[in-house]
């Protein structure tokens, strides 16, 4: 089980949270002008790195706020939650610093990320 | 058409767990680990949404004569009412069964500035759990620390218990009120009272 950190209430546990996929995907400023390839990638396009992920995730059985974390996307380790109207930060200074994966490890543990 | 509003919508009202009074009574436990459920039913309740930092919030403050709480987890009693936090901008007044709604009051208080005041009576019941193993009975299904150096007197969360979201109310040093969903309350009522049976029991080592 996780604990996923509320930025208003605090750690708490992972089922009480609901998932909402890629933060930071602006809203067009002028939607009528896109075509139907930009519109798709609006909708449907979503970035799918390996490493920290800026995500949207909802305290559902709490403040039933939207927030925003920064998630290993190989380590599923939440590096960072913060609100949604603040920056993303940078995900270098937390957690403890682990040694450099080997190329090996890298493709072992390619498997274990990804969305929920 | 038989006229409604001579008794008015409360008289009619029906608890969600009206049908569990004598089942909640029988599983009462006795004993070194007491613990008794018994549902607060027909509780006022008004859903309160406004910007804290708004004009709004301080008259609403005055109109309940509680500052509003501003964290998680806070409480501010003030006369029979008591205002819940339950987000930051979104609190829960819950006033005792028979006590009018203070709707009106509070809707006044916001006037015409962002925000909403809702009479949510039917939205939820309140279940109450008090005795010494009450804590323990809830810790089997709420993975909050309900110590009470961290969940004191007149603490409230929204949570889970069991599977069932409620907001977890501690009201004493062994009294607790859950507040689930109507449609969610039968269960939950059910879920507490088959946690509760084993205290009845000598303790095992």
């Amino acid at each position: 089980m996780l604990l996923v950190t509320c930025p208003w209430c605090g750690p708490r546990d992972e089922t009480e949270f609901h998932y909402g996929g890629q933060a930071h995907v602006p809203h067009p400023a002028d939607p009528a002008a896109l075509d139907d390839r930009q519109w798709a990638e609006y909708v449907f396009y979503r970035e799918n790195p390996k490493g920290p992920f800026a995500e949207r995730w909802m305290h559902a059985t709490g403040c039933r706020r939207w927030f925003n974390a920064l998630r290993d996307t190989a380590s599923y380790r939440i590096l960072a939650t913060y609100r949604p109207h603040e920056p993303r930060p940078s995900p270098q200074p937390v957690e403890t610093p682990t040694a450099p994966p080997s190329p090996g490890d890298r493709r072992a543990a390619g498997s274990s990320g990804g969305n929920r | 058409m038989a006229d409604l509003t001579a008794t008015g919508p409360a008289a009619l009202r029906r608890s969600p767990l009206a049908h569990l009074t004598d089942a909640l009574r029988a599983a009462t436990v006795t004993g070194p680990r007491a613990v008794a459920l018994a549902e607060w039913p027909c509780a006022a309740m008004v859903s309160l949404r406004v910007d804290p930092a708004s004009p709004a919030a301080g008259r609403i403050a005055q109109a309940l004569g509680a500052t509003l709480p501003a964290r998680c987890g806070r409480t501010a009693s003030a006369g029979s009412r008591t205002t819940l936090w339950l987000g930051p901008d979104e609190w829960l007044v819950v006033a005792p069964p028979g006590a009018p709604a203070p709707t009106a009051e509070l809707a006044a208080a916001l006037g015409e500035e962002p925000g909403s005041v809702v009479d949510v009576s039917a939205n939820r019941t309140v279940l109450e759990l008090r005795g010494p193993a009450a804590r323990q009975v809830l810790e089997k299904g709420c993975a909050l620390d309900l110590h009470p150096r961290v969940f004191g007197r007149g603490q409230a969360v929204s949570t889970l218990v069991g599977p069932v979201p409620v907001v977890l109310w501690r009201t004493g040093v062994d009294s607790y009120r859950l507040l689930p969903r109507s449609s969610f309350a039968d269960h939950l009522a059910r879920w507490l009272m088959d946690a509760m049976s084993e205290y009845a029991l000598p303790e095992v080592d």
